[in-house]
């Protein structure tokens, strides 16, 4: 069974002239980490509120096709009835916390839920623990780090423990190395908890490396759709993708006639490119 | 001209954020204040409009001390785009939210028009013009907010985080915009974390760590220098690593973008011998 399946899904918002997103194509298997880009427009962003049906849930206009997200038939459920399989991180962490203690704003969720106190402390600590940000529980969300208040989003997502994690533009407002930190413990996530992981992001330096699977959006449409070094051509340069720059320098010295593979990494370019060298 | 003269500023729960700062920025010059999240960047830029004052030292803009003039008056020639739009972005439509600033500056109808319409053009935000600012995509919303005070055309524009939220595109196309203004002779100070856009832009960075200033020079020397880079905790662009780890220990190559890598390695690659079997 696919985590995430969408067969010819669309939708255009009350009142817009064209479709923000049009038949839409894609299965997600269990586990995978798939990369999300596109410019902005491109539709992504409304393909994950269809995801946790915010689309048509909280924003009206037109859906057609089908969607099932975690085998359920996302059409007619409520998101609170989805929020247990799949779960969403903001771009700002922000606007996803406002309690007064790291710990109160991870149990959030489950407080609603009506998971039983023990259970939930529980779930707390694990969440916690697996985000790297036990020792801040007792601290109010305004003190930690960007980087650390998107740990704790996360954490408080998990919590409730869903198969699927959809995260959009999550390290945007932080600096690269928290914003690596993230990506890790998301891909730790992945691996450890056999999590489905779409990650909508323009940065493709830094979450590259963690990806299994890239899929471009421009248009409304999906226009590739396959393992980073395979969809990192020319027709991502030209959609205007934020290549990784080593992978960019790659497409610059073939076109200069001299044969290197796509690198996604600056690791793999030094290796291609000291060969090149000798 | 902005000088910074031994500043230091705490906030009233005694949390230091600025440690004795020195710095001198000219008119006409392209500056990114870097460093890691809470290393102070917000808190000095700032001080350039006299939103913060200094616990200690003083700041000046263009020969006058910010304690001698309101915000209001400073922000005539000092421009601050915050990081988030929202905290900005309050009127119902995106072509009123331009005209407010002119309309408080008390310029005449004919000329807001004019300076309304050409950055809509700009900024390509002309479908926009009736929307709400709120039904706008985040990158979107940020492009508004810049025009909304690029629009009374203050003489230094400070960004904060203006690649934030934006795609590939357009970033690119922040980078000529702002190279537009710098050759209008406007200073630019933006703050931001953006390794990569930096490399591409190659300001003059300004990198602060814990409230002080531990670098300052061209990007092409600060981005290349493992140490200040990682005591900044930022990273180096991808660039940069790689000639690092191309280049024998030690070399100094400067190269922090994808052009000036392809420059060198291609004469690298042409200089080259032809190996016997080849030939």
């Amino acid at each position: 069974m696919a985590a995430i399946s969408a067969h010819n899904l669309s939708f255009k918002y009350a009142g817009a002239r064209e479709p923000s997103m049009e038949n839409i194509n894609i299965s997600i298997e269990k586990g995978e980490f798939v990369v999300l880009t596109g410019p902005s427009g491109c539709g992504k962003t409304t393909l994950c509120r269809c995801l946790n049906g915010l689309i048509p849930n909280f924003y009206s206009g037109d859906l057609t096709g089908e969607l099932e997200v975690d085998g359920l038939n996302v059409q007619g459920k409520t998101t609170a009835e989805l929020s247990t399989h799949i779960g969403f991180v903001f771009q700002n962490p922000e606007n996803q916390l406002f309690s007064l203690s790291v710990e109160r704003d991870v149990g959030f969720g489950l407080e609603n839920l009506g998971v039983p106190r023990d259970e939930a402390i529980e779930r707390i600590s694990w969440a916690m623990r697996a985000t790297g940000i036990l020792e801040l529980r007792d601290k109010a969300p305004y003190e930690l780090s960007g980087g650390q208040q998107q740990r704790a989003a996360i954490a408080g997502v998990i919590a409730m423990h869903p198969n699927i994690l959809v995260l959009d533009e999550p390290t945007s407002f932080l600096d690269p190395k928290s914003a690596e930190e993230i990506v890790s413990v998301l891909a730790k996530l992945g691996h450890d908890l056999e999590l489905t992981i779409l990650l909508v992001e323009h940065r493709l330096d830094i979450v590259s490396r963690f990806a299994n699977r890239v899929i471009v959006m421009d248009e409304g449409e999906i226009r590739l759709d396959g393992a980073p070094r395979e969809v990192y051509g020319e027709q991502a340069r030209l959609i205007g993708i934020g290549l990784p720059r080593v992978t960019m320098l790659s497409h610059l010295l073939r076109n200069d006639g001299f044969p290197i593979p796509n690198p996604i990494t600056v690791e793999e370019a030094t290796n291609e490119l000291r060969q090149l060298l000798k | 001209m902005i000088s910074v003269h031994n500043v230091s500023f705490q906030y009233p729960d005694g949390a230091e954020v600025l440690h004795d700062v020195n710095l001198e920025i000219n008119d006409g010059e392209f500056i990114a204040i870097m460093g890691e999240n809470g290393a102070g960047k917000t808190t000095l830029v700032k001080m350039f409009n006299g939103l913060l004052k200094p616990t200690n030292g003083s700041v000046a803009v263009d020969g006058v001390g910010t304690d001698k003039r309101s915000v209001a008056q400073l922000s005539r020639n000092v421009g601050l785009i915050f990081q988030n739009p929202d905290n900005q972005l309050f009127a119902e439509t995106v072509e009123q939210e331009l005209g407010f600033s002119l309309k408080n500056f008390g310029f005449s109808d004919d000329v807001i028009k004019k300076r309304v319409s050409s950055f809509l053009h700009i900024l390509d935000l002309e479908r926009y013009a009736n929307s709400s600012p709120f039904v706008l995509s985040g990158g979107e919303r940020k492009r508004v907010a810049l025009a909304a005070i690029l629009v009374w055309d203050p003489k230094h524009v400070i960004m904060d985080e203006p690649t934030i939220g934006q795609d590939y595109l357009q970033k690119d196309r922040l980078r000529n915009f702002i190279t537009q203004l710098v050759s209008q002779g406007k200073t630019v100070i933006i703050v931001t974390h953006d390794v990569e856009f930096v490399a591409e832009c190659k300001p003059r960075v300004i990198l602060l760590s814990h409230g002080k200033i531990i670098g300052d020079g061209p990007a092409t020397r600060i981005l290349t220098d493992e140490k200040l880079v990682k005591d900044a905790s930022l990273t180096m662009p991808q660039i940069a690593s790689l000639m690092n780890q191309l280049t024998e220990a030690g070399a100094q190559h400067e190269i922090i973008d994808v052009y000036s890598a392809e420059g060198y390695l291609l004469k690298k690659l042409r200089a080259k011998p032809v190996s016997p079997l080849e030939s």
